[in-house]
């Protein structure tokens, strides 16, 4: 693989750990009707999930679907209280979380404070009776992927977040675990980092090939991180599929709106304009229909059929946003890539990419529009 | 802005108030230790005298009457074991309410005070009367069981606000990276809670020295405390103020001295972790 070179820090150490991870990389993880109670709560209920070997998986949702208690449960932090856990065909339901093999990356990043750098990279390896010249080449290793070899003395407080975050990544690293679990490792670092960390942990991803469970209620770093997202609520999966796919064929309206900046268009019944009552599929009558924001054309003339008033442009410089409020008192966002004279109150008319469309029924479930 | 001057009116009361509170609370101490280095008839001179030449008499009459090593030995391995017992038993129990959150910790541990509000006296006859059934009376294996138990809530509650300070998932990442439960007490929960388990033994260290209820009803000259020496010199052979004070000055001084270098952490300790 002709590798770029790795933000962290030389691709060459990337590759020399590599190898380490497909030496043991036969790991695959299943989970099979876990559910998890809080006293009489179901947090969890009940959750069937295959996870290949290198493959880089997020959950999200929105605070309270479960998705950082369905990692707790994997890395054996809670107990599991219904269903079964299998890692590389082995029962882990209820194995401890020190013998499960998985390393896990903190949103606190969890540093041994009176531990320096090394010594935090290096405490599982000393526990596993790792000889020292091994330990010191790992740790060397990891230091230079990350870029921490200057920092290997110091103890957690005396560096930045950022760097701490990195020490919480080389601190998982250095065990080449069988699986990564990561819990919003980037939500205490500031907009910049955050987006810059995000590129170092997919190239550390490629680089390793390590199979990754990712929890996140950012839906860029879902989108641009998993090779499959998992989208949870209320302790249920609601869909699982690529970020694209779940982009472009959501299952349903939660996930439609859930997925993608700014929401999906979503228009109830009672709003729909008289084009798009005759073109419903006979399911989505009572429903609602959904659209991109790309998929709302605005034009200047008023010559369209669905007549709007502009409430609002946002310029955001490589594209515009649009909202306007239709006759019968839908809101809708547009997004175009050209620049727009538009300004508040003005009169326009919009057309809908009707082909482009998401139908719903009234339960909120997907209705395939009729060829 | 200039800052004001420091010696305002108010300054000088709070800094005439802080003086007062600190020699009233001195005072006592500072009679005894003078009283310990005077002659019997010094002592109960009228009006008192504050200028005389000290004299080793008392000391040497109380080591004479009495062995002092050997109650200062009983004071010293009652009160460094009970310690050492009551963090092995508190640790555990500390650990799981604050770490592992179940829903009646907060009943727990107001059972647990709520025992330390029952007056002493009141468990008099019951634990007299077990240790008289158990051989153990005047040994000082008796005062080691019950300053353990009686210390116990304080080194729960001290030792469960000390660890609620750590954020649970340094733990966690230990579990994660292969460490037992026992690794995880050692080599993380230990180091990061020493100012904890050094500020609740140093006060109960400081409590089980000073303890003299049990030590009296339940010891005397064979498995006695300080306290119980100290007691010697009261009432029975009629009131012996220098000896009495030379006794309780032998007594006082070691903890004194040990309490003066290790304030930071008594202080620390007493705030229950609320000031950091």
């Amino acid at each position: 693989m002709n590798s770029p070179r790795s933000a962290f820090g030389a691709t060459s150490q990337g590759a020399l750990l590599t190898k380490q991870f497909e030496t043991n990389s036969m790991a695959y993880l299943q989970l099979q009707g876990i559910e998890k109670f809080f006293g009489a709560h179901r947090a969890i209920k009940g959750i069937d999930l295959n996870i290949q070997k290198g493959e880089f998986i997020v959950f999200v949702g929105p605070s309270g679907c479960g998705k950082s208690t369905l990692l707790r449960l994997i890395a054996g932090l809670e107990h599991i209280d219904g269903g079964k856990l299998t890692l590389e065909d082995r029962d882990i339901t209820h194995l401890p979380s020190s013998k499960r093999d998985l390393a896990m990356v903190f949103q606190s990043y969890a540093l041994y404070p009176h531990m320096s750098v090394a010594e935090n990279m290096s405490f599982a390896l000393k526990l596993a009776n790792v000889s020292k010249a091994k330990i010191d080449d790992q740790v060397k290793k990891a230091a230079e992927i990350l870029d921490l070899t200057k920092y290997l003395e110091r103890t957690p407080k005396e560096l930045s977040g950022g760097q701490r975050q990195r020490v919480a990544i080389g601190r998982a690293i250095v065990r080449a675990p069988k699986v990564f679990l990561f819990d919003e490792p980037l939500s205490n670092l500031d907009a910049a980092l955050r987006g810059q960390t995000r590129v170092e942990i997919a190239k550390l991803h490629r680089d390793l090939g390590a199979t990754t469970i990712y929890v996140t209620h950012d839906q860029v770093e879902a989108m641009t991180l998993a090779d499959r997202v998992v989208v949870l609520r209320d302790g249920l999966i609601e869909q699982v599929g690529t970020p694209l796919d779940l982009y472009d064929n959501p299952a349903n309206q939660f996930v439609a709106q859930f997925i993608g900046t700014p929401q999906m268009n979503i228009l109830t019944h009672t709003q729909w304009p008289a084009a798009i009552m005759a073109l419903a599929p006979a399911g989505a009558k009572g429903g609602a229909i959904g659209l991109r924001p790309e998929s709302v054309v605005v034009s200047m003339d008023a010559s369209s059929k669905i007549q709007c008033k502009v409430d609002l442009v946002e310029a955001l410089g490589a594209e515009t946003l649009v909202h306007v409020t239709t006759a019968e008192g839908a809101q809708l966002v547009a997004r175009q890539s050209d620049r727009t004279p538009l300004r508040m109150g003005d009169a326009v008319s919009v057309d809908l990419a009707l082909h482009q469309a998401h139908w719903f029924d009234s339960s909120g479930r997907v209705v395939k529009a009729a060829a | 802005m200039a800052r004001q001057s420091n010696y305002t009116p108010a300054y000088a009361v709070r800094t005439l108030a802080a003086w007062g509170v600190a020699l009233l609370l001195f005072f006592p101490l500072a009679w005894l230790m003078l009283t310990a280095f005077k002659t019997e008839l010094q002592a109960i001179a009228v009006p008192p005298e504050l200028f005389f030449s000290p004299t080793l008499e008392s000391f040497h009459e109380v080591n004479e009457r009495s062995d002092y090593l050997q109650y200062a030995k009983n004071s010293l391995i009652t009160s460094v074991l009970s310690t050492v017992f009551g963090l092995m038993i508190a640790a555990p129990a500390a650990y799981a309410m604050a770490f592992f959150k179940g829903k009646r910790d907060k009943d727990i541990l107001m059972w647990m005070l709520s025992t330390k509000m029952m007056p002493a006296v009141g468990a008099l006859v019951p634990v007299y009367v077990l240790a008289q059934k158990s051989h153990l009376l005047d040994s000082p294996i008796a005062l080691i069981i019950v300053f353990t138990l009686s210390n116990l809530p304080i080194m729960v509650w001290m030792l469960y606000s000390h660890f609620k300070e750590i954020p649970r998932e340094i733990l966690e990442a230990a579990r994660m990276d292969g460490a037992t439960l026992w690794q995880e007490a050692r080599l993380v929960l230990l180091p990061l809670a020493m100012g904890g388990f050094a500020s609740t033994g140093l006060l109960c260290l400081v409590l089980s020295w000073n303890e003299a209820f049990w030590s009296l009803n339940l010891t005397a000259a064979n498995g006695g405390t300080l306290a119980t020496l100290i007691a010697g010199y009261s009432s029975p052979e009629g009131l012996f103020w220098a000896k009495l004070s030379a006794a309780s000055f032998m007594a006082i001084a070691p903890i004194v001295v040990f309490g003066w270098f290790s304030q930071k952490q008594l202080v620390q300790g007493l705030t229950f972790g609320a000031v950091k």
